[in-house]
């Protein structure tokens, strides 16, 4: 099976976050990591290249410094890479994004596409089906269990009322949630081969996309202004002495939760 | 005035009545339903018009033919906006949908203003950003408790829509819905006021604690991601970064450090307290009540309370 990993390199979500000057989200002076949820998509392609045979491709699209994380990526054990930078790529919007990692994924003819259930930065969780969209394959998204038998997908999909089983053939794209499985931590072989392993630069050029479809210019919707909101100051604290829970109502009461 | 698209899922959910009530704003409300939806609850919060797509071929397959039904009706119709709910689903519509269109879209939004401005909560509740779709109409997606929904009668004229999907949305097939849900308490993303426990509810059956304070206020019951991954509660009611988003009137904690990808997930609530026996717990800075102490000692003690009260 021809598997290809979306892996998306996001702001750290334990330190600040802000965005620059231009209202893209600050990402030169951030400290940055996989994004969560793509380490599980990993986890889960690896373990169905064990099961079934196959190969793993991590694609990216991000900013040169994006490499750090391919490479982290690589250490758990994918084959390869493929690096979608761009200068004109600064500030793309979801829609744009799509349409420019739908033309990666075009050249890499994959039977499963997996994706994280969300990133950390933008919480958008849209990017799964655009991709399916574009490429007019099956998507099956928010996936807490997946089951490959042959060319068929079943997944369970994780819903607020409990979850959908839902089934499509390949290719198609799948997105994960982190109840799917444990990440493996990398090796230190898995460390060292990771060096090694090719990495596959792409640029706008190279997939036919024009530059002014993508980022700033080709945005299709725009930051007008950003403030970072107040943060919340501590109110009473009481110890309890014996009547903790009882004060605590009396606080609810006044408030007219009670 | 132009026609604003709400988009009902199936039923009429708390985040449905608050579309409507910002759709006012911004044109004359249609609402589209997917399914079955109570219709006079609708034109109570001001549908004039209400758009019904059903049958098998929208119900069986995932996602795919409602955001094909919503782009024949956004070409028909040429509304000023679409509104979904910023619910996975919600936001999976709104993905295709925008990519069908090539058109721009906003999730996860609070507000939209009349000139169809959005405001958007990020970064996990720390920043405020206003926004605005820049490539045809916009399609926003409303979180869950932003704003209070206020009826305004109207009397809808319901319209079936005719529902042919092509085989290329047809791709993923649902087989079952399972629900896992327990009891009557309210949708933790929508509920008004939220219980949430920690590690330090200590284990499954300890939970029962916490159900019993959300049953007496009326709450959902959520937990933190240690208490999730300790087994003790159900990872859909998790709260937190990779977890729900919720907005409450009242956020309780207890038993729950306040870590920095927990508060993610509830610090846009009106008014929070915490129950920590650790009086240095990172909860504390943002609790605008907390109560120092043992939570098997104070909580069955507020929960007597109550019941005296009542
Ligand atoms: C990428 C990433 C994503 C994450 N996403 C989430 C997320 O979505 N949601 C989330 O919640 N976390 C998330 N986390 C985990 C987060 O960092 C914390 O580890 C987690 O929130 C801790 O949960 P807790 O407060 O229940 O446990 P702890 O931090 O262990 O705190 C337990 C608290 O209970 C108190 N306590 C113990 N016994 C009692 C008692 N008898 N009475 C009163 N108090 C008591 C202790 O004093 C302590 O403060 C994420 C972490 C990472 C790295
Ligand atoms: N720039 C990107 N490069 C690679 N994968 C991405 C990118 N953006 C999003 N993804 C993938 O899509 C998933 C959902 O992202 P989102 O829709 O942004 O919440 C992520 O978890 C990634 O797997």
């Amino acid at each position: 099976m021809n598997i290809v990993v979306l892996v998306k390199q996001v702001p750290d979500s334990g330190a600040e976050r802000t965005l620059s000057a231009d209202n893209t989200v600050e990402r030169a002076s951030a400290s940055n990591v996989i994004n969560e949820m793509d380490e599980y998509a990993i986890e889960e392609a690896l373990k169905i290249k064990e099961a079934h045979g196959g190969e793993v491709t991590v694609l990216t699209m991000g900013p040169a410094g994006a490499t750090e994380s391919i490479r982290k990526a690589l250490s758990m054990g994918p084959d390869k890479a493929v690096h979608v930078s761009d200068d004109a790529l600064h500030g793309s919007c979801a829609v744009a994004t799509s349409k420019v990692l739908a033309e990666a994924l075009k050249t890499l003819n994959a039977d499963l596409i997996i994706a994280g259930a969300e990133s950390t930065d933008g919480r958008v969780q849209v990017m799964p089906h655009m991709l399916a969209e574009r490429l007019g394959i099956a998507a099956l998204t928010g996936a807490r269990k997946l089951t490959v038998d042959g060319t068929q997908l079943t997944a369970e999909r994780q819903t607020d009322e409990g979850y959908e089983v839902v089934t499509a053939s390949t290719p198609a794209v799948v997105s994960v949630w982190d109840t799917i499985n444990e990440p493996r931590y990398p090796s230190f072989k898995g460390i060292m081969a990771a060096k090694k392993k090719p990495v596959q630069a792409l640029s706008l050029a190279d997939l036919g996309v024009a530059p002014d479809e993508v980022g700033t210019a080709g945005a299709t919707s725009q930051v007008l202004e950003f403030a970072p909101r107040p943060p919340r100051s501590a109110g009473t604290k009481v110890t309890d002495e014996g009547d903790g829970g009882t004060q605590l109502v009396a606080y609810l009461a006044t408030e007219k939760f009670v | 005035m132009a026609e604003v698209l709400v988009v009902v899922e199936s039923g009429v959910k708390k985040v449905t009545l608050e579309m409507l009530t910002l759709a006012r704003g911004l044109g004359e409300v249609s609402a589209v339903v997917f399914g079955e939806a109570d219709h006079d609850k609708l034109g109570e919060y001001g549908a004039s018009k209400i758009y019904v797509a059903s049958g098998d071929d929208v119900d069986g397959y995932l996602v795919a033919p409602k955001a094909s039904v919503l782009a024949s009706l956004v070409r028909e119709k040429s509304p000023a906006a679409v509104l979904l709910a910023s619910t996975q689903e919600g936001k999976e519509i709104a993905g295709r949908l925008a990519v069908k269109l090539d058109n721009g879209l906003l999730t996860d939004a609070v507000d939209v203003a009349a000139d169809g401005t959005a405001t958007q909560v990020v970064f996990a509740g720390s920043g405020i950003v206003k926004s605005k779709v820049t490539r045809g109409l916009p399609i926003v997606t409303i979180r869950p408790n932003s704003t209070t929904p206020s009826a305004q009668a109207a009397a809808p004229a319901v319209e079936q829509l005719t529902v042919t999907v092509a085989d290329s949305d047809k791709l993923t097939k649902v087989v079952e819905r399972v629900t896992e849900q327990k009891g009557s308490r309210p949708e933790l993303t929508e509920a008004g006021i939220v219980v949430s426990g920690g590690r330090g509810v200590g284990n499954a059956d300890n939970f029962k604690l916490v159900e019993e304070l959300a049953d007496l206020l009326g709450g959902a019951v959520g937990a933190s991601r240690a208490a999730v991954d300790s087994g003790y509660y159900p990872h859909q009611f998790q709260v937190g970064q990779t977890g729900k988003t919720v907005s409450p009137q009242l956020y309780v904690a207890l038993g729950i450090s306040g870590a920095i990808q927990h508060r993610a997930g509830m610090q846009t609530s009106k008014t929070i307290v915490a129950v920590n026996k650790d009086a240095e717990a990172p909860i504390f800075e943002l609790a605008d009540y907390g109560v120092v102490g043992d939570l098997f000692k104070v909580v069955p003690q507020a929960a007597d309370e109550i019941r005296k009260r009542k």
